[in-house]
């Protein structure tokens, strides 16, 4: 893969962050306040229940590893999505640069982006709240790059539907996070779950993170086949989010859609 | 402007079976595009030659556009080849757009951008060598180095005129194609243009594809012209001669005639 065309998305992205705070403050605005607020309560829980459960690695560690998950989709989608509203498909699509550069543009373009955001709740959150991740250990890392790679295969998935179905349903895409959330148990234990919401966990990769968390602070092994199939599912999400962008990618250029975007359908 | 060098023309991509001739830039074989029951671009063959001026003209909906999103790359075809200086665009997307260009009055740059961090960003796109030394060049060329700070979105419409057509000589396309390039502009400014457009030609060794309304421009600019209705080439020629070929005082006039025929009745003159 040649590197300058990705360099070009990468710099692009750049020049659009270095001037303007209402792209840069998001970066770490809304993870940090996420992080205060939870703090927050649970040092309230904490008080509450006399020193005899500490939740702040359980529900502000479950907070960080989450809004990170959130960021990394958030970045891809959004990389994207400055190509919509700036309407520049056209320039873009008609240049040398092949799909999986551009795709690759977004996902190195959502690594900075999002390191910036984890950078800031990881020093909040052990310096106000007294986070510690050690507790969790070397798994922290395999953690973070499981929440990553689904982070990114759901930016990819996200930026595919907005291709397929218009600039308005970037509506649709903003609230995926929120929607997988009671499904991945990312404060309870996936047990507390009816069966047929358990079953949907099973495919979702960050469940095997929220569980293997939760198994790490209680003291307990985690079972290390888990979260290899956690990781297996998101390297699979990740080749599927690809496939299906290709797909609707192909489908634009087939019917027209791509040269006439705005119009958002081609009927 | 100078010619490309050798290196960017990526031999190794030419198809045997691609129309041959170091000269054709462009060459267009059956293309046919269809919409449900409706063939928007019907079974058109032309070619492009290098330093030539080529007009694509039609009434609106003629499929002007849709050939010229096909040959972006950014509409696939239902049948048909294009070549792009000697490359299959269907087979070899990437090394055949590396080839070409475009500017065209509905694809403005990102206003968001400036004038400097546009051509910086495309550049690397179309993996432009030297791209600092070209850029610079670029924005002395077409008279923006006042404006290499200012945002797309906040330049006149010649101003922006001219800072899409830098950006369509980057990459030192071998084919250039403009849509109604002097659309929106003032006579004054349109002539700088045109100027400007024709020693792209002449000096920058490539070939271009060219749509305009304007039949004055497109007498002074084209070395031939294609006429297009409902999909289909009507006629072709030197635009300085044809309108006295087929009985038309102007081009303009000849212009009207045709967009109003209906399909396969003759126009006085056409075969």
């Amino acid at each position: 893969m040649k590197a300058r065309p990705v360099a070009g998305i990468l710099l692009r992205q750049f020049y659009l962050i270095r001037g303007s705070p209402v792209r840069a403050l998001p970066m770490f605005a809304w993870v940090a306040i996420d992080i205060v607020v939870w703090g927050f309560i649970t040092r309230y829980l904490n008080s509450m229940s006399d020193g005899r459960f500490n939740y702040v690695p359980s529900l502000l560690g479950a907070v960080l590893l989450w809004d990170f998950f959130t960021r990394i989709m958030q970045g891809v989608s959004t990389a994207f999505l400055e190509d919509v509203w700036s309407k520049n498909f056209l320039n873009l699509f008609a240049t040398p640069l092949t799909t999986p550069q551009y795709i690759t543009g977004l996902v190195i373009t959502s690594i900075g982006t999002s390191a910036v955001g984890l950078a800031v709740m990881l020093v909040l959150a052990s310096s106000v709240f007294g986070l510690s991740f050690f507790s969790l250990g070397v798994m922290l890392i395999p953690f973070l790059l499981v929440l990553f790679s689904f982070g990114i295969a759901l930016g990819i998935l996200a930026s595919a539907l907005v291709l397929r179905l218009g600039p308005a349903s970037e509506w649709l895409i903003w609230p995926m996070p929120a929607l997988l959330s009671p499904f991945v148990g990312v404060f309870y234990p996936l047990s507390t779950l009816p069966q047929w919401m358990q079953a949907v966990a099973r495919v979702l990769p960050p469940s095997y993170v929220f569980q293997g968390m939760r198994t790490l602070l209680a003291g307990q092994t985690l079972p290390p086949g888990d979260l290899l199939f956690g990781a297996a599912l998101a390297a699979l999400d990740i080749v599927l989010a690809s496939y299906f962008f290709t797909r609707v990618f192909r489908y634009a250029l087939r019917t027209g859609l791509l040269a006439r975007y705005s119009a958002e359908s081609v009927s | 402007m100078h010619a490309p060098p050798d290196h960017h023309r990526a031999p190794e991509f030419r198809a045997e079976s691609a129309p041959s001739g170091p000269d054709v830039v462009l060459s267009v074989a059956e293309l046919y595009k269809r919409y449900g029951e409706i063939a928007a671009v019907d079974r058109i063959s032309f070619q492009v030659r290098r330093r030539e001026v080529v007009g694509l003209l039609g009434p609106n909906g003629a499929g002007k556009t849709t050939t010229i999103n096909m040959i972006l790359g950014v509409l696939s075809p239902t049948t048909g080849r294009i070549h792009i200086a000697g490359i299959d665009l269907q087979r070899h997307r990437a090394a055949a757009l590396a080839q070409a260009n475009f500017s065209a009055v509905y694809a403005a740059l990102p206003g968001n951008l400036t004038v400097e961090q546009n051509l910086r960003f495309f550049g690397l796109v179309y993996s432009v060598a030297g791209l600092g030394e070209r850029v610079e060049t670029l924005l002395e060329n077409f008279d923006l180095l006042r404006l290499r700070n200012t945002k797309c979105g906040l330049l006149s419409s010649g101003e922006q005129t001219r800072v899409a057509l830098a950006k369509a000589v980057l990459n030192r396309p071998r084919l250039l194609l403009l849509d109604e390039p002097t659309a929106s502009l003032d006579p004054s400014a349109a002539q700088t243009i045109r100027t400007r457009i024709r020693e792209l030609a002449v000096d920058g060794d490539c070939g271009i594809l060219w749509t305009s309304h304007n039949m004055y421009e497109v007498e002074a600019v084209c070395d031939r012209v294609l006429f297009l209705s409902r999909g289909k080439i009507l006629l072709e020629g030197d635009p300085r001669r044809l309108p006295a070929q087929h009985g038309a005082a102007t081009l303009e006039e000849l212009f009207i005639r045709l967009a109003r025929e209906p399909l396969g009745d003759p126009v006085q003159g056409v075969p």
